[in-house]
């Protein structure tokens, strides 16, 4: 469809957001990354069943470990969608991208750096 | 979308691709038939062409790309399209053009002039050459028989192509040294050639470009013959002639001048020095004389000699009064010299009117303008001489007739109308002879008028070593027949020296096709400058002046093209590869098959047929929807921008006209519906609108949009929502508005009102349409047709012909969309292979894989490949920055970019770069893996790398697609999107797939007519079948019904097709039987059927699933159904009409799309419209005088349905349409049941009482929940199972070695399940011809030692793969059975899990590499 999307936005292909553990969307915070966010099929319609559903709840530890260290929640989460919503997908990664934009940069980013 | 496939039949070693080719005829029977296949020239070596490009660059010929629909210009070597399959270029020629086939020498003319177009004067000079080796001098005397043919000359005059040449010439002349054609090497053999005249001295060239000792013996003190003897001097300037003749002379050819043949030397001296082969090009240098009294008087002369002693400079007394007796040619030069050289008063007598007169019309003008008075119809009686016999003038007669009725020449004279005419001189100027002084004596044949005599092809004389040509054996004639009587010559004698075949291949049939003129513009002839005829008397200087550049240059614009291919061969000097040969024939090929399957497609009806409607050709902003896509492609002629062509302005309104070509008997014939055109103007408009930049107003003009496929109508909805108006009209006419170029829309809207409306744009929908080509085809195979020429096919073997062996698919088969196309296509191919079942594997290759390399011990070494994909990524993504910036990444030892990486000739050039930089990693920088990661997977295994050694990074759909707008920020991402892959593939391991057997037996579920002939199929190609059916009886929904709209019986179908199922001796039917287990993956499936109510449940083991579970009628809620007796469905009417007939039937009304299209059920169930047109035709039928009346919100008969809707109405059908807001309403009144609907034509409401009310029910999913929750298959919201890829994969379920097919995968008519189901077991053949299969890689893998069993894994898989060991006491994952999900490495607390080529280093290196180059 080719529907324009914010070109911020990078993905990293994986079989089943089931696949997602916790230490990546750690990992890319640690490095610097603004924002993280897991697509997956629509909740009830994953293609391995409930891979999907463990993702969500990865992600919502996820939010809760960076609210303990003292980062916004809101750098990651969670999306769902079929494989023919193109437009969705296109409004989620500008809604992600303008979400992340009103939180500003990752403040691990400057360590990371200097590390 | 196409690609992949297109690359995967180029690339399959059991497909043999003949491209270009036609079939000629079909011989045998079923089984065994020879085919004969005519192979036409591509003039492009597939095997040699790399597919570069390069000969585009150079070619000057641009014509119509095809590709484009003609919106485009492309070259004349060409490929169609990027990614076409082959991918070599091909060389478009219409015959050879008029010009080129009608010159005497064959000189590539169309080809000079296109090179003098391109500014090349020497490459079409060297040309020019290659075939002649006068351009100046044919440049100047040329008698030019090509303008003749020439098809300017149709048109206004002919092309100035002598002149043409002529400029050439004088370009190189201006510049002082000629450019010597490259002479072969050196040959010992010695040639002599007698006469130096233009056949002699052509002979000459071509002997000494092949590398032959050549002496040519002139009588003359002069070279040329009668080039310098013959035709005067102020028409070849005689230093222009010895400007050529020294060229001959540079390539080696020594010309002795002042030898007379037969004095000074003989053929005996020539031989005893050596020479091997003589050519006597003599000419004709004698005169003839008239026969009459005192012609030997002084004052008479020859012409011919007259002219010769004039161009040697002799002295010639010539009087005041000349009298010329002849027409021709010579006799003309003789005039005009004759006045140069004083003469007062010439006069030419000639017996011939002056419309018969021989001389060319340019020459008698040429005399006119020059004073020279010409009389006609006189033939000479008797000279006047005075008493020194000198003559003093002639008596004429008048001449009658000079020729017979056999058009010989016979003169007539009327003896008694003689007229005197007195003059001091009188040139006889009537023929030429041979000069046979000094032949005699030597052998030398002669013929009866007293020419050389030689054999008429290879000029051999009745010596075998001499040959003759030119004047002397072919009798006068002009420059250029001599130039080719001399190369005709030079290759005979060439042969003779190397004992060849001198006949073979020497008679080409030189063949043009005139181009099509219609719409040409005219242009004149630019005229050629002369000298004043006041400047010519008494002088010798050139009368023409020829042509400037600027005069040439918009002279040459004038050719039109006539054989496409110049043949200026520029491409054959381009092609590194020599791949070019333009002297490829056409090749017959006899094949033995044992079936055929048609699929010639169609083409796009031609709405020119229609100009006064719609004014297509004379609009350029009305285009039909094959342009349009074309405009909306970034391929295509504006790179996808949305713009009209003729002024680049973007359209603001865009009207699609639908049904153009279709659904129309009174205008174009064409009564079917083509099936398609409502979905590609629904898509069409809504690409468009995401192209336009702000508002744009797409409006349809449709009779009804029929959006009847699997989730059309959901797309339909789409449409509407996004702002697409729909206009219920079809068309009046269009008119163009001339001051803007807006088209002005004609129509009449619902209510009856004539309505005007402008639009931007107009798009005409056009249909599909049977070529006559495929027509001339089917007639010659004895293929019956359709009236409107379609494979003529029965209902129950829909895709089979009338002869027995031939099957047909796609469009011919019937009009339809890409899905059922493919579906028909697999049909077809099930049917074809039951003929060819005992020869399975017979005549097939196998690919032999090399072995793997073991690169577990090497260092990383990455080659990248960058992709454009045409511009799709270039116009956006500076590809060659990506590429450079590749190079300098870590592990990276090389990087290249390719335009289409995916091509087949860059999958070579990726074997060779492997190879050649020892690459053990691979990153691919495109698109996207799911559609082209295989195929490059197979491009590594075939270099002996592991596929899993690959990658790729997707920057087309991921970038350049949607960051179009940014070309610097698309560029940033591609470079970041590169280096992560680059990151990943370092960390990818060699991984091995399980290889496992295949179990050869299929299980069918669902015994309906969908699954019989899935088993069928199946059975016939030798597949060990269980069929397994719910109820107690096969049939399935199908027995309910009773015929089709065809009229075929359906239960005489079912019950011969039930026979034959259960007599088929492959086939196990079990019934009442219920699946209560599966397990297992492709090739090897278990699934446990309890058959009954009790009894012991049997564990059936197979290879394949076919899905055929069915539908059901709706039973609806609605219009009092269930609730008034009277009120009823389509099956119960059928019902009713076979057991009752109709005569008791008075008003019957149908309400259409109950229970589909609507929030319940949102589809359109497809297959109702049909029924209640064949219902009410059957009622019509039964009883005539029954009114039926057809409420519908659109009447969907599509295809060929479309002829029973028209025979409908003429038999007086009434259909009333109704809007989804306001349905009919159905009430129970005392006179009867009535029907209230608001009829829009009317614009009122009606009220019908009827006896029946027939609810057109929809088709509702089968209840499948238990089954699919058992076999874990995907259902979409209306029950219906979902196909693993709408088009590409239509009967393939998404878990591999399931298949899907009849009314269990959505709505459709009988026949089209039939297809289905054979397509359904093709698609399962597949898999079982094979003996084992490849699974996935991609499994995880315990690390036993590490695991702690605490069976987080095992509670997690969704699957329950995992298991727990007991014996070993490990967890254990069978990797035959793991789906590659990876849920349990996530799990897994200890990470002892890891999921092949998705290890956790292997995603975290990607992250890290994102994040490092963005925060540094």
């Amino acid at each position: 469809m080719r529907l324009n999307y914010p070109s911020n936005v990078k993905i990293i292909l994986v079989p089943c957001t089931g696949k997602v553990d916790v230490i990546h969307m750690l990992t890319a915070i640690q490095k610097g990354a603004d924002g993280v966010y897991c697509v997956g099929c629509l909740e009830g319609a994953c293609h391995y069943n409930q891979g999907n559903l463990r993702c969500r709840e990865r992600v919502n530890h996820v939010r809760s470990l960076l609210q303990e260290v003292g980062l916004e929640p809101e750098r990651v989460r969670m999306y769902n969608l079929s494989s023919g919503e193109g437009p969705t997908f296109a409004a989620y990664a500008k809604e992600m991208t303008e979400n992340i934009q009103k939180l500003g940069p990752n403040p691990l980013k400057k360590k990371a750096g200097v590390a | 979308m196409i690609s992949p496939k297109l690359v995967e039949v180029g690339r399959h070693t059991n497909i043999d691709l003949l491209t270009n080719s036609e079939l000629i005829d079909l011989k045998g029977e079923p089984g065994n038939f020879t085919a004969t296949v005519r192979r036409n020239p591509r003039y492009v070596d597939l095997a040699k062409c790399t597919s570069c490009g390069e000969c585009t660059k150079v070619c000057p010929i641009e014509t119509t790309n095809t590709y484009d629909e003609g919106l485009s210009q492309r070259k004349a070597i060409y490929k169609h399209y990027a990614q076409a399959m082959p991918g070599a270029y091909a060389i478009n020629k219409r015959g050879t053009a008029p010009c080129k086939a009608t010159c005497p020498a064959h000189v590539s003319i169309q080809g000079y002039i296109a090179l003098i177009n391109a500014g090349k004067y020497q490459e079409a000079l060297e040309l020019f050459r290659e075939e002649h080796p006068f351009p100046a001098v044919c440049g100047r005397v040329c008698h030019h028989p090509c303008e003749k043919m020439c098809t300017r000359s149709d048109l206004d005059q002919p092309l100035a192509i002598r002149e043409l040449h002529r400029f050439l010439a004088d370009v190189e002349r201006s510049r002082g040294e000629p450019a010597i054609p490259a002479a072969g090497a050196p040959r010992p053999e010695k040639v002599a050639v007698i006469g130096s005249g233009p056949a002699g001295l052509t002979a000459a060239y071509y002997l000494a470009k092949q590398g032959y000792q050549v002496t040519v013996f002139e009588k003359l003190p002069v070279a040329g013959g009668m080039m310098a003897v013959g035709i005067p001097a102020y028409r070849l300037p005689r230093d222009i002639l010895n400007f050529e003749i020294e060229v001959i002379r540079k390539m080696g050819v020594a010309i002795q001048t002042g030898v007379t043949f037969g004095q000074d030397i003989t053929l005996d001296s020539l031989k005893a020095d050596g020479f091997k082969a003589v050519f006597l090009g003599i000419g004709l240098h004698g005169g003839r004389r008239l026969g009459v009294e005192n012609e030997d008087a002084a004052g008479v002369l020859q012409g011919v000699e007259f002219l010769r002693d004039a161009a040697l400079g002799r002295k010639i007394e010539i009087g005041q009064d000349v009298l010329v007796v002849g027409g021709g040619n010579v006799a003309v030069d003789v005039a005009l010299t004759a006045k140069r050289l004083g003469a007062k008063n010439v006069t030419m007598v000639c017996l011939e009117r002056r419309e018969e007169m021989p001389a060319w019309a340019h020459e008698i003008q040429e005399a006119l303008e020059s004073d020279i008075t010409i009389v006609n119809s006189f033939g000479p009686k008797a000279f006047f001489i005075d008493k020194r016999r000198r003559v003093s003038g002639l008596e004429f007669k008048t001449c009658t007739a000079v020729f017979d009725e056999n058009k010989r020449f016979n003169p007539q004279y009327d003896e008694s109308a003689c007229t005197p005419m007195f003059a001091d001189t009188i040139i006889i100027s009537i023929g030429q002879s041979t000069d046979r002084a000094h032949l005699d004596g030597q052998g030398i044949a002669f013929s009866r008028v007293g020419g050389l005599q030689a054999d008429s092809v290879t000029l051999q004389t009745n010596l075998e070593w001499v040959f003759a040509g030119g004047d002397a054996f072919h009798g006068p004639k002009s420059v250029v027949e001599a130039v080719a009587s001399g190369k005709e010559a030079a290759e005979s004698i060439h042969r003779y020296i190397n004992g060849l075949d001198l006949r073979a291949g020497r008679q080409k049939e030189w063949e043009h096709v005139k181009p099509d003129l219609a719409g040409e513009p005219l242009h004149s002839r630019v005229t050629v400058r002369c000298l004043d005829p006041a400047a010519r008397e008494c002088n010798f200087l050139e009368v023409s002046f020829g042509y400037d550049e600027k005069e040439a240059r918009l002279e040459s614009q004038r050719c039109l093209r006539c054989g496409i291919c110049s043949e200026c061969y520029q491409c054959v000097k381009a092609c590194l590869a020599k791949a070019v040969d333009h002297t490829q024939q056409p090749e017959t090929l006899e094949i033995q098959v044992g079936s055929l399957i048609l699929c010639p497609g169609s083409e796009p009806f031609d709405p020119s047929r229609l100009e006064n409607i719609y004014h297509y050709n004379s609009s350029p902003n009305v285009v039909t929807s094959l342009e349009f896509e074309r405009i909306l492609s970034a391929t295509g002629p504006t790179m996808g921008h949305l713009k009209r062509l003729a002024d680049d302005t973007e359209p603001k309104r865009i009207a699609w006209l639908q049904c153009v070509g279709s659904r129309d008997n009174n205008q174009c014939g064409n009564s079917y519906c083509s099936s398609v055109c409502c979905m590609y103007a629904l898509k069409d408009a809504m690409i468009a609108k995401e192209h336009a930049h702000g508002d744009l107003e797409c409006t349809i003009f449709n009779m009804d949009i029929r959006s009847f496929g699997k989730d059309y109508e959901k797309y339909y909805l789409r449409a509407v929502k996004d702002g697409i108006r729909f206009v219920r009209s079809r068309v009046h006419s269009v008119d163009v508005l001339p001051e803007t170029g807006n088209l002005s829309i004609r129509y009449v809207n619902d209510a009856g009102d004539l309505k005007l409306e402008e639009f931007d744009m107009v798009v005409l929908s056009v249909g599909l349409q049977i070529t006559p080509a495929t027509l001339a085809l089917a007639k010659k195979l004895g293929v019956d047709l359709h009236k409107s020429g379609f494979a003529a096919n029965e209902p129950f073997a829909p895709v089979e012909t009338s002869r027995p062996g031939v099957y047909a698919c796609g469009v011919f088969q019937g009009p339809k969309d890409i899905p059922s196309s493919v579906t028909d296509a697999s049909a077809a191919a099930v049917m074809a292979g039951a003929d060819l079942a005992e020869a399975r594997g017979r005549d097939i290759q196998k690919i032999q894989l090399p072995e793997e390399l073991d690169v577990s011990e090497e260092d990383p070494r990455i080659g990248v490949f960058v992709c454009n994909c045409g511009i799709n990524i270039g116009g956006v993504v500076d590809v060659p920055g990506v590429r450079a910036y590749a190079e300098k990444l870590p592990h990276v030892v090389y990087a290249d970019e390719n335009l289409f990486t995916c091509s087949q000739d860059t999958q070579e050039k990726i074997k060779e770069k492997i190879k050649e930089h020892k690459l053990n990693r691979v990153v691919v920088a495109s698109c996207s893996p799911k559609t082209h990661a295989p195929m490059f997977m197979e491009t590594l295994e075939a270099c002996g790398l592991n596929p899993y050694l690959f990658e790729m990074a997707n920057i087309r759909n991921q970038d350049s697609w949607v960051h179009s707008g940014d070309h610097d920020a698309a560029t940033r991402k591609a470079r970041d999107l590169v280096r992560m892959s680059v990151a990943r593939a370092a960390t990818l391991k060699t991984l091995h797939s399980k290889v496992v057997s295949i179990n050869k037996q299929a299980l069918v579920i669902g015994g309906g007519i969908a699954g019989m002939n899935a088993g069928l199929g199946l059975a016939r190609q030798g597949f060990a079948v269980v069929l397994v059916e719910k109820e107690a009886e096969l049939g399935g929904f199908a027995r309910r019904l009773h015929h089709t709209i065809e009229g075929a019986d359906i239960q005489d179908y079912l019950k011969q097709l039930t026979a034959r199922v259960t007599g088929h001796p492959k086939i196990r039917v079990l019934t009442q039987a219920r699946i209560t287990a599966c397990e297992g993956f492709k090739g090897n499936f278990t699934t446990t059927v309890q058959c009954g109510s009790g009894g012991q449940p049997e564990r059936i083991e197979h290879g394949v699933i076919l899905v055929a579970t069915g539908a059901t009628e709706y039973r609806p809620k609605e219009f009092l159904y269930g609730q008034d007796g009277r009120v009823m469905t389509q099956v119960e009417l059928s019902d009713a009409l076979a057991e009752k007939g109709a005569a008791d039937l008075q008003s019957v009304v149908m309400i259409q799309c109950v229970g589909s299209r609507n929030e319940e059920n949102v589809n359109c169930s497809r297959i109702c419209c049909q029924n209640a047109v064949k219902n009410s035709l059957n009622i019509k039928k039964l009883n005539p005088e029954a009114q039926v009346y057809i409420l519908y919100r659109d009447i969907r008969t599509y295809g060929l349905l479309e002829d029973y809707y028209t025979e409908a109405r003429k038999q007086g059908v009434i259909f009333i349409r109704f809007e989804p807001e306001a349905p009919p309403q159905v009430i129970n009144t005392a006179e009867g049941i009535a029907v209230r609907v608001k009829d829009h034509v009317l614009q009122r409401e009606l009220e019908i009482v009827a006896d029946r009310v027939v609810l057109s029910a929809g088709v509702t999913a089968a209840d499948t929940a238990e089954l699919s929750g058992i076999m874990k298959f995907n259902r979409n919201p209306e029950g219906f199972f979902i196909e693993a890829h709408v088009k590409l994969r239509p009967v393939d379920m998404p878990s591999e070695g399931v298949y899907l097919c009849g009314t269990a995968h959505g709505p459709k008519l009988i026949s089209e399940t039939i297809a289905q189901a054979q397509a359904a077991a093709a698609r399962a053949s597949t898999l079982l011809a094979k003996d084992s299969v490849r699974l996935s890689a991609i499994t995880a893998k315990v690390d036993t030692e590490r695991c702690v069993k605490c069976l987080t894994c095992v509670r997690s898989c969704p699957f329950g793969v995992p298991l727990y060991n007991d014996k070993e006491k490990v967890v254990e994952i069978n990797e035959a059975l793991c789906h590659g999900c990876g849920v349990c490495t996530a799990v897994c607390p200890r990470q002892t899990i890891n999921l092949s080529f998705y290890e956790d280093p292997q995603l975290v290196c990607k992250i890290e590499a994102l994040l490092a180059e963005e925060v540094g």
